[in-house]
């Protein structure tokens, strides 16, 4: 992989290291070709899309395999894209200690769509596919106890879906009455503003100073 | 000693006895002092205010020489910091807590959060403000507030209690 330009603000590995990536993309490629569906390395990060069904094995193959060795699950999160078939991308982060790599697994599912679960093989994955699931709505199989993890008890919907507004549907409040906290509709005495800073003279001033930049890094050469 | 029957000049002559003094106050004003300067906080540290509250209690500002102790059980305390940002799950812990401290109780609301939401005002899972749970008594402004700020707001309820405390409620 060729470096383009000068301004970099991504972590470059050594060229022993660039090469080891190559090997190990070359390494998936061939051993999972069934389950991939595209494999790419951007800004030395390896960046897998595997199918759906798939997923359980391919983790399971990377993690027990002597030469990828994936034993540390990083973080379950998932992407929101409303307009997509596959609404909804399912992100694993895993880490090789033992040879010093990191995996990004992506998986995109549809609406109703559920996952398995691979808390049989890390047991971090509990609490994350709990937050998943509380966040995004995403159900995975198989799960141990898969309820809520962040908010409220009783909370209706999930708030980092791109369609679940930001100020929710219900607020709480002392009731001096019942002698209770109890939830109420939404009501704001202000109305949400979204800021829009692109005013019509700042309009494309983003492109002009990138342009600039640019020149000043030709000027230098 | 019968007080009744006894002149003023004889009663201050029978204190003056051993020549120590005394002082004429009323009862109220006595507790007023007393209590403005044993305020002990209940600890209730929700966000990044709760570290600039132990910076208050630390070497540089603290806390305690104004009699100010963190106690850890709401029985025992006078004042509740509500120090960060109150989330709709907290809410019925934090009234329950409130509820448990004994009179006279006062609630200090520090940082913007614990205010009127602040940056959260428009979020789906947080509070608009403590003062929608219990009653509040300060506010304390800042995001978050200095240690120094809050030690003010701490001298502010002191000057609260003083003059406006009663006996009886």
């Amino acid at each position: 992989m060729e470096i383009k330009d000068n301004l970099v603000s991504y972590y470059v590995p050594s060229e022993k290291k660039q090469l080891e990536l190559q090997e190990i993309l070359s390494f998936i490629q061939k051993e999972c070709k069934n389950s991939l569906i595209s494999i790419d390395l951007t800004n030395f990060e390896l960046s897998v899309i595997i199918k759906k069904d798939k997923l359980y094995t391919f983790i399971e193959f990377i993690k027990n395999n002597k030469v990828l060795m994936f034993k540390q699950l990083i973080d379950i999160t998932a992407v929101d894209y409303p307009d997509r078939n596959n609404r909804f991308t399912v992100v694993y982060n895993l880490l090789s200690l033992a040879h010093n790599f990191r995996i990004r697994v992506k998986v995109e599912i549809e609406e109703n769509q559920m996952l398995e679960s691979i808390v049989a093989l890390y047991p971090a994955a509990n609490f994350l596919e709990r937050e998943v699931w509380d966040l995004f709505g995403i159900k995975f199989t198989n799960h141990p106890d898969l309820r809520r993890i962040l908010t409220d008890v009783g909370f209706e919907g999930h708030p980092l879906r791109k369609d679940f507004p930001v100020t929710g549907f219900m607020e709480v409040i002392y009731d001096e009455e019942q002698e209770a906290v109890v939830y109420k509709p939404v009501e704001l005495i202000q109305a949400y503003r979204d800021f829009d800073y692109q005013n019509p003279w700042m309009a494309g001033l983003e492109e002009l100073a990138l342009s600039e930049i640019k020149n000043k890094s030709e000027e230098n050469k | 000693m019968k007080i009744d029957n006894m002149s003023q000049d004889a009663i201050l002559q029978s204190y003056n006895k051993d020549n120590s003094g005394f002082l004429v106050s009323q009862v109220d004003s006595v507790v007023n002092l007393i209590r403005s300067n044993s305020i002990w906080p209940l600890t209730f540290g929700l966000a990044c205010c709760a570290i600039e509250m132990m910076h208050g209690y630390m070497a540089r500002y603290d806390l305690d020489r104004l009699g100010s102790m963190p106690r850890h059980s709401p029985r025992q305390a006078d004042l509740i910091i509500v120090a960060g940002t109150l989330t709709n799950k907290m809410a019925p812990a934090y009234r329950r807590v409130y509820d448990q401290m004994a009179e006279p109780r006062y609630v200090m609301s520090m940082g913007s959060c614990a205010n009127s939401g602040g940056y959260y005002h428009y979020s789906y899972s947080v509070v608009r403000g403590c003062d929608r749970i219990t009653p509040v008594d300060i506010y304390v402004p800042g995001c978050p507030p200095t240690a120094e700020a809050m030690l003010y707001g701490l001298l502010q309820l002191q000057k609260k209690i003083r003059r406006r405390g009663k006996l009886w409620r």
